[in-house]
């Protein structure tokens, strides 16, 4: 099965830059509620507006392989990245997630995150790849990024506004 | 499986389950990959045989009509054949037809006995005392019941302000009776278990706790959602005052589910929902209600469902329940033994040689439910992965989730091996040492194993959320 990449045993096993850490400006604690996985994640900007950098992601995750090392691809893909760019990265990821095996994704993009094009033909295993993906985006948002203009859909191929993850801050 | 009289009986012979999956068209297909589908996910929902579509088809093409309504002959035979419906449910479970209520799931009807609860709370008309809830009452529940027999409860607790108390569970997967007696009280006003649980397969001992709760003046609400297809239940002996199970776990079609409930009970309880067909008379200012089971089934109901869950239960009939305990009881031995020969692999519930339902969860040391399930499917093994709707147990059982096996009477032992073999592949994928497998490691239950006794992938957290 071409599920299981190296990249995402490798990450799964040892997820970078993993850990709470401080300081950090917003942090949001995601639920998938269809298997119970969480991840708590903060995030710690610079700069303001158009100007902000992701200067930190860090992150507790618990899931399965797929969840856990999307979160570290994630964690290397935007840490020291301006927030623009950040959420290009996302748009991305996200786009090859729910295409159903249409897109291949670009490694220029999303880096690591090209071995995780598999995923998007088993659909329920898209949300598992995502759950670290939308936390990021909505600690973005507490974080005051405007993140209006991504999309945040996680259903494969389905234009629906909305992601089915269970929202809140930890706290 | 449990009853003595199932274990005189022996499992299917080859040819037996042969001919008998020979119903399932659904079961000779094939999936990812042209490899043969060996399903054994009917825990979440059973496959359904020719007669139970036939049935359905039947009724829309030769008696289409809607029930209790019009004086027209399609109307008659519709009406007919949905009482018959009933007739042919309420005997293969030991009752009077008209204890039977159709609803459209299992999580229907126990939120059709919480809502009557509720909705005999506030202060109106007279009403019986037995369904009056308010601070000073009890309502207990256990921590292994699937959300459906639990959030309706937290919800009636919320409506009515009488606190909800929950039974908690053991590392083998019985429910802790020590405390019973403090938290069944002559405070209890209902106590809702399941008879036997999705997860663990524990089969809990309902008539024991049916007197207990009776001794203090409790009402017995009995999920029977993974007992009713599975072994022979008869609610004049259970010791329940309702149960609820679902038709499509029963070989029966998705959209219809059934409440049992003692007749006297049902003639007191307030409706649920209301609207046409459950009236006896309406004006503008008020209404009354019809007899149960009518007063609780509001609008046009599912009566081809009702159709096609009778023919389910007249295949089931046919085969015979006791065979298919003793068929499925045979097929989770196989399933244990090669678990347990497997010291990388984890079973929760009930250790083997314990009498179980048809359903066996387990965890794979060091790798999440979600790729194991997805290891199992490539080899076209259908299983579930996750909490199963039962988050709260999971959470006691100190793991994420878990994944679950669960059989019917169109299993067979090859396909126990076809899981077990798929499963041989999971410790390579994921470069799981067996040499440090702790055959020992057990999942604790209780505060240590909420701290996380099981090593699962990531970094273990227990944060409540």
């Amino acid at each position: 099965m071409d599920l299981y990449q190296e990249l995402i045993l490798e990450h799964s096993k040892r997820p970078l830059r993993s850990g709470l850490r401080e300081p950090f400006d917003a942090e949001v604690h995601h639920i998938n509620p269809t298997c119970g996985d969480e991840v708590t994640l903060r995030v710690e900007l610079s700069g303001e507006g158009a100007d902000a950098v992701v200067r930190d992601v860090s992150y507790r995750a618990q899931g399965c392989s797929i969840s856990v090392a999307s979160t570290s691809v994630l964690a290397e893909e935007v840490t020291g990245r301006p927030v623009t760019e950040a959420l290009a990265t996302f748009e991305s990821m996200r786009a090859m997630l729910t295409s159903r095996g249409t897109e291949p994704g670009d490694a220029e993009v999303i880096g690591d995150g090209v071995a995780f094009a598999g995923v998007s033909k088993y659909p329920a295993r898209v949300k598992c790849a995502l759950l670290g993906w939308t936390a990021f985006t909505d600690a973005l948002a507490r974080a005051g990024v405007d993140i209006s203009a991504i999309s945040t859909a996680t259903n494969p191929t389905v234009a629906t506004s909305g992601s089915t993850a269970t929202q809140g801050v930890s706290s | 499986m449990p009853s003595s009289s199932a274990r005189v009986n022996a499992s299917f012979s080859d040819r037996e389950v042969a001919a008998l999956r020979g119903d399932f068209p659904i079961l000779t297909r094939t999936v990812r990959d042209d490899r043969r589908l060996v399903y054994l996910d009917s825990g979440a929902t059973s496959h359904k045989p020719t007669a139970v579509l036939d049935a359905e088809r039947t009724f829309y093409e030769q008696h289409n009509a809607a029930v209790h309504r019009g004086a027209h002959q399609l109307a008659e035979e519709a009406t007919d054949d949905f009482e018959n419906a009933r007739a042919t449910i309420a005997a293969f479970i030991g009752a009077p037809a008209g204890e039977v209520v159709f609803t459209k799931n299992a999580t229907e009807a126990l939120n059709l006995v919480a809502y009557a609860f509720s909705n005999a709370s506030p202060n109106e008309q007279p009403k019986d005392a037995r369904f009056v809830l308010g601070p000073g009452d009890e309502i207990l529940v256990t921590e292994m019941e699937h959300h459906a027999n639990l959030v309706p409860w937290q919800e009636l607790s919320r409506r009515t302000g009488a606190p909800l108390r929950w039974l908690p569970v053991l590392a083998e997967g019985a429910l802790d009776l020590s405390d019973l007696d403090t938290l069944l009280t002559d405070r209890t006003k209902v106590f809702a278990f399941t008879h036997v649980s999705n997860v663990l397969g524990t089969i809990n001992p309902v008539a024991a706790l049916a007197e207990r709760a009776h001794a203090v003046g409790a009402l017995v609400v009995v999920d029977a959602c993974q007992s009713v297809p599975h072994l022979a239940v008869d609610v004049a002996t259970l010791g329940a005052d309702f149960i609820a199970f679902s038709g499509h776990k029963l070989y029966g079609p998705m959209g219809i589910g059934v409440l049992w409930g003692r007749a006297e009970l049902l003639e007191v309880m307030p409706a649920f929902l209301t609207g046409g067909s459950m009236i006896e008379m309406v004006t503008m200012e008020r209404s009354t209600y019809a007899p149960a089971p009518q007063k609780f089934e509001a609008g046009v109901p599912n009566a081809a469902q009702a159709v096609g869950l009778a023919a389910a239960v007249t295949w089931v009939e046919a085969v015979g329940i006791d065979r298919i305990a003793a068929h499925e009881s045979a097929l989770v031995d196989a399933l244990m033994n090669g678990l347990a020969a497997r010291p990388w692999v984890h079973v929760v519930g009930p250790p083997p040689g314990t009498p179980r339902g048809g359903a066996v969860a387990f965890v794979v040391d060091g790798v999440h439910a979600h790729d194991v399930g997805q290891v199992l499917d490539d080899a076209g093994v259908a299983v579930r992965v996750g909490h199963h709707c039962a988050w709260p147990l999971h959470r006691a059982l100190g793991v994420t989730a878990t994944t679950r096996a669960s059989v019917a009477a169109y299993n067979t032992f090859g396909e126990v091996e076809a899981l077990l073999r798929a499963l041989d592949r999971v410790p390579g994928i994921f470069g799981i040492d067996l040499d440090e497998a702790d055959p020992d490691a057990g999942l604790g239950v209780g505060p240590d194993a909420r701290a996380g006794s099981v090593a699962l992938r990531g970094e273990a957290t227990r944060e409540a959320s």
